[in-house]
């Protein structure tokens, strides 16, 4: 079982080439098996070996070929399994043969059948090879890989320019961080002498010392890498312009799997954090920033696609500050319960607008609860867990992350007060979303009802998202233990009551009406903090005029080529010598021998000058 | 003698497919690819008869016994000219790189050539010849020849079957060029008069004007000479300015052939030439030459973000990717080295691509302004889905050919200085813009209303057969790029060795 690892990534991608080469040949119902039977094939691959693993979980490694030897570099296409790679392969294959059968309903009509399936089982084949590297560049081929997909699946309808849009800014913003990821890689190789994560991080051991500079440096590279691809502050903007994508795409790669790439990295990395506090420091404080400001914005949000956007940015939010205060377990672990329901959400919002023309604003709809059950119910299993409501999966998850923050000296406290803002927040815009959309009288009727392709895996992500808390993710040995104290049992009970409280709030705000806040909302600052919110801190429109226009300006600026115009003074000053020196060709003789005269004159003038003794 | 006849083919070859136009029209095409696909079969087979391939020695820099071919014959003993050829694994990747790509050119232009096919084709093997030359010549007088006598078929293939404005572009071509290549002159003549009267012998060979002894302040000059006519040709900022017009006007041939193989000479001849010649000059030069490099690399990428003309596009982007050439080189490490040795080949076939599909581009809609295009994915799949992969190969995706030579090169880079690797870095975003700019302008959005109904044609066959190969090469590249650079490793080791 394990010496075949390198199948479950290599099934996805061979299903994908085929695709792309025969996909427009083939009938659907085949690119259906294909697409969707590849990843299942996968994830029953992922099965086996994680049994087999658990039986003996030892940590195991694979070298396919070593991918380029030059000197002492020399990384492989080589595999590393242990704990964490388990458990990221299952959320990857597992919620991804799930979105992956949704899709062949939700896409059926598409005409672009078999490049949708295409592109999305390469990703899934990217994404495997991100969290199955052994080495950082093969990690880094994963990663930009999965960006690509997300680029092609984003633009997927890409006679809208606006589509094609959002695609290049997540796949440009993306990159920033990617570039500085790539130095982070260059800094470590350099310093380190190998890209192979387990040896590399045994020899940072051995060279650093606790907070020592170049670990810092090149941790914050790293850093910058995972808040691009994990969409946190600052390179957050481009996530919730992804939403133009397929509605699946946007559950399976920007709130299931790819999106928490950054999460990964940094968990994989984590013997490197260790090394550098105030880089652990950073990516709590990134954390916690990026939960609040995007917690409001998704309050402010009636697109039901980027309320989600923003709630998968606000939650990833969640996991950073847990690897911060290094609570590695239970940031991995609320990665595996937000995966369960935010791709539950996602593909919920999917099945409505598939079945409501497209409709994407919330107050828009209403009255969904009777006329799309199985969604209804997705949902409000969905929003209960990602509001963290007790005995629900992301209770689990997100309550040991505020605990462990709590516990973290010196800002501890402060970390998990603003962490509590959070929580209440979340629960607020999320059954903000429920009771806008499913109570009240419905604005627009659905024209149809899932069928049984998409009633399937939502059905499968309800219960995952109600029992995933209780799952134990084999991790133990790959993070170091925690401390095992518990904070005071009065921290336990204020954590586990703000949803409530919030749950309560959305209920008499939206549902009754009976908490009137027209009043604060129509005041001056209520309407300015309102735009505020709603444009998501203005953050975009700031980038616009710090970055996006001054490049076309400077673009603009150099495209008639400055440098040329040097090359034109040349010619220039020759043809005027030309025009000159012709000017004196008249083909008049009587000027020529005057002129001859005059310049015999000159010359002897000089020749006597120089030398008298000539004559 | 393989040497020599692998130039002689293609000459002889010129004047028959010069020739066959009496008997059909069509014919001088048939020709040219036969010609360059015997050439190619004659080389490869004279290789697989090589037992010192599979175990590669470092060639020692100025012992041509221990290179893989050498070859020489006197030609005008009183100066020391010869006619001396010689060929190591440098050389060799590039003489193969030259062929194949050799093949896509003639390939590129079936259908885009209609008048005097005959001349075209002899012109684009003549610069082939003329491009083989300069990759074995190891004699500077005869490698000076060859220089200049690729420049000539290839300002005829612009100035005459360019486009619209190839009169100025095939002007402004020659004359950089020949401008550049006449301070190389004389660097050379310099070379060989400071040589004879250090060993009072006048020879004009590489083995033996290597290690000329001579002040700093006359290598300083000299090695500045062999510079400029190298980067001028690869090209670097601020040289660049010929490339745009030329790659622009060019016809598809000649567009796939500059970039793809003709820039290679200026990176072949820094790295043959400019550096190992005045080895301690060219390290005190190396920071200004990074520099140049690095600015090339954002300098090309912001321009190629402005363009509306495709093609320009394309060529911008070259002057982007050559920086990464000039920083490996100048950076001098084995990493970086490597890198730059990877880009050469993997540049040419990524460029080549895409010129290709831009000359497709021009040959359905008859314009290359991409205001005027426009969703063509819709009625040009295949085209779509060759050019996305050519573009994201160009932006450098991992797993591809140009992502190992850049992440090879900025590595490399990064143990020499820091600082310029994140400048130069900036060219994987700005390279990002562009690529992505020039897929949307082209092939995605709302299609454009009047090309709709046009009824345009998706690649054919013989069009995806010259996209297969160079696609699986770049992925080949990409994911075992092994081959390549143990070819390459044993040379680059004994160039490190001849620097201080």
């Amino acid at each position: 079982m394990r010496e075949l690892i390198w199948l479950i990534p290599l099934i996805p991608l061979l299903s994908s080439v085929t695709l792309m080469l025969a996909g427009s040949r083939l009938p659907r119902l085949m690119i259906g098996i294909a697409g969707v039977g590849s990843v299942g094939f996968a994830a029953l691959l992922t099965l086996g070996t994680g049994i087999n693993f658990m039986a003996n979980p030892e940590p195991f490694q694979l070298t396919l070929w070593t991918w380029m030897q030059v000197g002492s570099f020399a990384p492989g296409v080589a595999f590393y399994f242990d704990g964490l790679t388990l458990v990221m392969m299952s959320v990857i294959t597992g919620v991804g043969f799930l979105i992956h059968l949704f899709s062949t309903e939700f896409m059926e009509r598409d005409e672009s059948y078999a490049r949708y399936f295409a592109y999305l089982n390469m990703f899934v084949a990217a994404m495997l090879v991100l969290v199955m590297a052994d080495n950082l560049l093969l990690l880094y081929l994963g990663w930009e890989g999965v960006g690509v997909c997300s680029y092609l699946l984003v633009g997927f309808w890409y006679q809208n320019s606006a589509n094609g849009q959002a695609a290049r800014k997540a796949f440009i913003v993306t990159r920033i961080g990617d570039t500085a990821m790539a130095l982070g890689l260059f800094l470590l190789f350099t310093e380190l002498g190998t890209l192979d994560i387990q040896a590399m991080v045994g020899i940072a051991n051995e060279t650093w010392q606790v907070g020592d500079n170049v670990a810092l440096i090149a941790c914050l590279l790293l850093l910058a890498g995972a808040v691009g691809k994990s969409a946190q502050l600052p390179l957050h903007t481009w996530l919730p312009d992804a939403m133009a994508g397929p509605t699946p795409v946007s559950a399976l790669i920007h709130a299931a799997t790819m999106v928490t790439a950054g999460v990964y990295l940094i968990a994989r990395t984590h013997g490197l954090f260790l090394l550098a506090p105030e880089a652990m420091m950073a990516v709590a404080v990134i954390g916690i920033a990026t939960t609040l400001m995007a917690a409001f914005t998704a309050l402010m949000q009636s697109d039901i696609k980027r309320i989600l956007a923003y709630s998968t940015i606000s939650q990833i939010g969640y996991m950073f500050l847990a690897l911060g205060v290094g609570a590695w377990t239970a940031g991995i672990f609320h990665l595996m319960t937000h995966a369960f329901f935010k791709a539950l959400l996602f593909l919920g919002s999917g099945a409505i607008i598939h079945c409501l023309h497209h409709e994407h604003n919330i107050f828009k709809m209403g009255g969904l609860r009777t006329r799309m059950p199985v969604t209804f119910w997705s949902f409000m299993i969905g929003s209960a867990a990602l509001a963290a409501l007790p005995m629900t999966s992301g209770f689990f998850s997100k309550d040991q992350i505020l605990l462990q923050a709590y516990q973290m000296p010196g800002m501890g406290p402060w970390l998990w007060l603003a962490g509590l803002l959070g929580a209440l927040l979340t629960a607020v815009y999320s059954f903000r979303l429920v009771f806008v959309v499913f109570f009240g009288a419905a604005k627009t009727e659905p024209d149809k009802d899932t069928g049984w392709r998409m009633a399937l895996p939502l059905t499968v992500l309800c219960g995952l998202s109600l029992i995933g808390g209780y799952f134990i993710i084999p991790v133990q040995d790959v993070f170091p233990v925690g401390s095992g104290d518990h904070p005071a049992h009065w921290v336990e009970y204020v954590s586990i009551s703000v949803p409530l409280f919030g749950v309560l709030l959305a209920y008499l705000i939206f549902h009754t009406g009976q908490l009137k806040v027209d009043s604060l909302v129509n005041s001056r600052i209520g309407q300015t903090l309102r735009q505020f919110w709603l444009s998501g801190w203005g953050i975009d429109w700031l980038y616009d005029r710090l970055f996006v226009r001054p490049y076309y300006a400077l673009s603009g600026m150099l495209k008639s080529e400055p440098v040329d115009a040097i090359y034109g003074l040349i010619v220039a000053i020759n043809q005027t010598f030309n025009h000159w020196l012709s000017a004196a060709q008249t083909g008049r003789m009587r000027w020529y021998i005057v002129s001859m005269v005059f310049g015999l004159v000159v010359l002897l003038t000089l020749a006597l000058q120089i030398s008298p003794e000539v004559l | 003698m393989v040497m020599v006849n692998l130039i002689l083919i293609l000459l002889v070859g010129g004047v028959l497919a010069l020739l066959s136009e009496r008997v059909n029209e069509n014919m001088p095409r048939r020709v040219a690819l036969a010609v360059v696909l015997f050439d190619l079969v004659y080389f490869l087979i004279h290789l697989s008869g090589m037992p010192e391939l599979t175990q590669l020695q470092a060639p020692l820099p100025d012992d041509p016994s221990t290179w893989l071919m050498h070859f020489k014959a006197d030609w005008i003993p009183a100066f020391g000219i010869s006619i001396e050829f010689a060929l190591d694994g440098i050389s060799m990747l590039m003489v193969l790189l030259t062929l194949v790509l050799g093949a896509v050119a003639v390939s590129a232009s079936w259908t885009d050539v209609i008048v005097r096919r005959g001349f075209f084709e002899a012109n684009l093997l003549w610069t082939l010849a003329g491009v083989l030359g300069v990759f074995m010549a190891l004699d500077l007088f005869l490698f000076f020849l060859f220089w200049e006598v690729m420049l000539i078929p290839m300002y005829f293939m612009i100035a005459i079957w360019g486009h619209e404005n190839r009169g100025y572009a095939a002007m402004k071509f020659f004359i950089f060029t020949q401008a550049s290549g006449l301070l190389m002159l004389v660097s050379i003549l310099a070379l060989v008069a400071v040589n004879q009267s250090a060993t009072g012998q006048w020879s004009f060979s590489y083995f033996d004007l290597l290690n000329t002894p001579m002040a700093e302040a006359t290598a300083h000059w000299l090695m500045l000479g062999f510079f400029i006519a190298f980067v001028v040709k690869l090209p670097v900022f601020p040289f660049h300015t010929w490339l745009p017009d030329a790659h622009t006007q060019a016809p598809t041939a000649g567009s796939v052939i500059l970039a793809g193989i003709l820039l290679k000479t200026g990176a072949y001849g820094l790295i043959r030439f400019a550096v190992p010649l005045f080895p301690q000059a060219a390290m005190d030069f190396s920071y200004v030459a990074m520099v140049l490099g690095a600015v090339g690399v954002v300098y090309g990428a912001v321009l190629a973000f402005a363009q509306t003309d495709f093609k320009r596009l394309i060529a911008y982007s070259s002057v982007s990717h050559m920086g990464f050439v000039l920083l490996g080189v100048y950076a001098w490490n084995e990493l970086a080295l490597q890198g730059a040795v990877m880009q050469m080949v993997a540049h040419g076939f990524s460029t080549a691509a895409l010129f290709m599909i831009a000359g497709s581009l021009q040959e359905r809609l008859h314009t290359r302004d991409m205001r005027e295009m426009g969703g063509l994915w819709q009625q040009m799949p295949r085209m779509g889905a060759v050019a996305m992969f050519f573009v994201v190969a160009s932006l450098g995706l991992p797993g591809l050919g140009n992502f190992v030579a850049e992440f090879l090169v900025l590595l490399g880079l990064f143990q020499v200085d820091p600082w310029l690797t994140a400048v130069a870095a900036l060219g994987l975003i700005t390279g990002a813009a562009y690529s992505l700019i020039l897929m949307q302008r082209a092939f995605q959005g709302e299609p454009n209303p009047k090309l709709v109904d046009q009824g345009l044609m998706d690649f054919g066959r013989r069009e995806m057969l010259t996209m297969a190969v160079m696609m699986l090469a770049l992925i080949g590249l990409g994911i075992y790029p092994q081959p390549i650079l143990d070819i390459a490793q044993p040379v680059l080791q004994s160039l490190l060795e001849v620097t201080p």
